[in-house]
């Protein structure tokens, strides 16, 4: 029994950019993402400390959240103009 | 705790589930063909799917057990919210659009694209319905304990209902109807949650949750003891278990009035009285029957909890916030001394005593991490156990079989990308609105503390029976979804990976559609007993176990063969098993499951609960050292790597 996609897709001249696009990305989010865990984990108190009016750990969870949706933005804007430009 | 049902709640769930079946049969109609019935013909709209994603995600863990964590732990239960969301970013950066490109139904048929190998379709189909089954336990755990406010009936009645409504749906329609189903209930998630965290920042913050003024909240006493003649005496109460009982020594003293007992917390003054805060208790004796704060349940005298001690506002203490802003609320909440719960328990006899004391905290420590996951002053081994489930949280994610099937249901690699983005929007606006409803539940006198995963829909109950009929409805609807999408992925499993690829059965199109919905009927019950064995964890903390097993067992196998041109068949194989077997050998010798055996969790062989940052190593260097043990048999001779 064959296992090509469900539906016919048209070969991707963009993926190996959008590939490497992604990677980089995924290298910032790490990065960032395990710098709140260790920080949680290695020094907790410090994440009761308060900066513009919150908790950094409030002020870092909702960092997390809103840098996710932003760089899933960005990274969607280069991928969209390189499938435009390449295929 | 004691609920009364409403008709209309009973009546709004009745609704939702006969709409969620009568979607299923309509859509059954279009669907005959195998495409139709894996990956609902390949032909979902991005934003459809991507909505689907978030109904997917959101499942029992996100509404009931996260919300349940945060409103007993503050911010250690926003951590998996956090984590949840993170591990989208690996599914889109890096497997989003490659897993559309090599697969056709199943998470199997993307790892053996280029080998077409019986070992991989073998461990690749036992790995997704490992993972599956583990996930279906939360879900199912979440349907029992909805059901009690709900409907007024048992656990195990909640969990057939789920396991008996699936099964038809699943076994009529599969993924169109799964996608649909989780489209509308994602959706109309999102929208209720939003009113509801609306509505808890309108009432603001108060010392006195009574609940808009609708229900009062029991008023928790303080006394105050003396040591006499070497006995403690309360005036107006006789001492039933004082000092050198077993009550005693826990730093508890038992106390009688009228023929009624309770349980107090001690606490020593300066001038060598004490101090007694009254606490909950529920005694378990040794024939199984319960009493909740010395009574049966159905008498009513176990209270909900959760309340402020002290608000202060620019140095003034005051009683009633009043309507206050999203930041605003968590800057007075953050200024504010909340009563939290602790546990303990007290054995007398045959008899255990659960004991549920107060522990005024102040707001500022409870947004802040600590209070679930030991990392103040903590050893290694406590270190090591919570950076190992925030790794299982954040690589989790891309591993998970309901959700990779999900990039089927799309036409493009483009669209597969988009619809992940939908997703991330969505999941993570919910994720922001659970820190609200968590705190929300901490603050209004809602909880019940035997069982927190109940708190989200009770905080929505003190809004009125309207919201909390459909915010449980949707939660019922939730795990309806979930356990729907889970058991087309192991059907899958079953019926494609294992029958038709690995055995070679040769079925026809008719035949595999009849093989999943077989399969899918056989899944649905090992789930529902599953959901009656494990009632009363929380559905969140069970979901971390999944998660470890999804990233250990399937995340190597998928990295690596889009990333290392090197990768084997046999290493693919293998990563699968070290993953799988490692991290599933971890958890049932981790100290919580120790519990769940009846025996101690000190007795376990291991102090840690969480396996990923063992096992997920293990998987990865099992898949290098095997493909380079065995380069010339199987190297991979396509294209390769995507970077």
């Amino acid at each position: 029994m064959g296992h090509g996609p469900a539906v016919k897709l048209a070969k991707d001249n963009a993926a190996g950019y959008k590939a490497r696009i992604g990677i980089s990305m995924f290298i910032v989010y790490t990065l960032t993402y395990f710098g709140f865990v260790v920080i949680n984990a290695v020094n907790p108190t410090l994440m009761e400390k308060v900066y513009f009016g919150q908790t950094l750990a409030v002020l870092y969870g909702f960092f997390l959240i809103i840098f996710a949706f932003v760089l899933a933005i960005i990274y969607n804007h280069f991928c969209t103009a390189a499938e435009a430009r390449l295929n | 705790m004691v609920y009364t049902q409403s008709p209309l709640a009973i009546g709004l769930f009745i609704i939702f589930v006969l709409f969620v079946l009568g979607l299923s049969f309509f859509l059954a109609r279009r669907t005959t063909s195998a495409s139709g019935y894996y990956a609902a013909g390949g032909n979902i709209h991005w934003f459809t799917n991507g909505i689907a994603f978030a109904g997917d995600y959101l499942s029992a863990a996100s509404f009931l057990g996260i919300c349940g964590m945060i409103a007993t732990a503050g911010f250690d239960g926003w951590m998996y919210s956090i984590g949840y969301l993170a591990g989208w970013m690996v599914a889109l950066f890096l497997v989003a659009e490659p897993m559309k490109r090599l697969g056709k139904y199943t998470f199997t048929d993307a790892l053996d694209s280029k080998f077409n190998s019986k070992s991989i379709q073998l461990m690749a189909a036992i790995s997704t319905l490992a993972v599956s089954v583990f996930y279906l336990i939360p879900q199912m755990v979440g349907a029992g304990v909805l059901v009690q406010p709900l409907l007024g009936m048992p656990h195990w009645v909640g969990v057939c209902i789920v396991g008996v409504v699936v099964t038809i749906i699943v076994a009529t329609a599969g993924m169109a109807s799964t996608t649909y189903v989780q489209f509308f209930k994602g959706a109309l998630l999102l929208i209720c949650s939003t009113i509801v965290v609306g509505l808890v920042l309108f009432r603001g913050l108060g010392t006195e949750p009574n609940q808009g003024g609708t229900k009062e909240y029991h008023k928790f006493q303080t006394l105050s003891a003396v040591v006499a003649d070497g006995s403690l005496q309360v005036a107006g109460y006789e001492v039933v278990a004082g000092l050198d009982s077993e009550f005693g020594k826990a730093g508890f003293v038992k106390l009688s009035q009228d023929g009624l007992e309770s349980v107090w917390h001690l606490k020593e003054n300066t001038d060598g009285g004490y101090s007694l805060d009254e606490a909950l208790y529920v005694t378990e004796n040794a024939d199984g029957t319960k009493l909740f704060n010395g009574a049966p349940k159905e008498d009513g005298k176990f209270f909900a909890v959760g309340h402020i001690k002290e608000i202060t506002v620019d140095g003034k203490e005051i009683a009633q916030t009043g309507a206050v802003g999203p930041l605003e609320f968590l800057n007075r909440f953050k200024e504010s001394t909340v009563v939290l719960w602790g546990k303990k328990y007290v054995k007398v006899g045959d008899a255990t005593t659960t004991i549920y004391y107060q522990k005024p905290t102040p707001g500022s420590r409870i947004l802040r991490p600590g209070l679930k996951f030991k990392v103040d002053n903590a050893s290694g081994l406590d270190k090591f156990n919570f950076i190992s489930l925030m790794l299982a949280l954040f690589c989790g994610t891309a591993a998970l079989p309901h959700i990779l099937i999900r990039y089927y249901t799309v036409p493009s690699q483009a669209a597969a990308r988009k619809s992940t983005i939908v997703g991330i929007a969505a999941i993570g606006f919910f994720y922001i609105l659970t820190l609200y409803l968590g705190l929300g539940a901490m603050t209004n006198g809602v909880i019940n503390i035997t069982d927190n995963n109940m708190s989200a829909p009770l905080l929505a109950l003190s809004f009125g029976v309207v919201l909390f009929s459909v915010i449980s409805s949707l939660a019922f609807a939730t795990v309806l979804g979930t356990v729907s999408g889970l058991i087309v992925a192991s059907a899958g499993a079953v019926a494609h990976d294992l029958m038709d690829n690995f055995l070679g059965m040769n079925m026809t199109d008719k035949g595999k559609v009849r093989a999943g919905k077989i399969s899918a009927m056989v899944i649905g019950g090992i789930a529902i007993y599953l959901g009656i064995i494990f009632e009363g964890m929380n559905v969140s903390f069970l979901v971390g176990w999944a998660f470890a097993v999804a990233a250990s067992a399937n995340l190597p196998a998928i990295l690596m063969i889009l990333f290392w041109q090197k990768t084997t068949a046999q290493g693919v194989a293998a990563s699968i098993l070290v993953g799988l077997t490692s991290s599933l050998g971890l958890i049932l010798v981790s100290p919580d499951m120790w519990v769940r055996y009846g025996l101690l969790p000190q007795d376990a062989p291991i102090a840690f609960n969480s396996p990923a940052a063992i096992s997920i190593p293990a998987s990865f260097i099992a898949l290098v050292l095997v493909s380079l043990v065995t380069q010339k048999k199987g190297a991979m001779i396509e294209e390769g790597a995507e970077a």
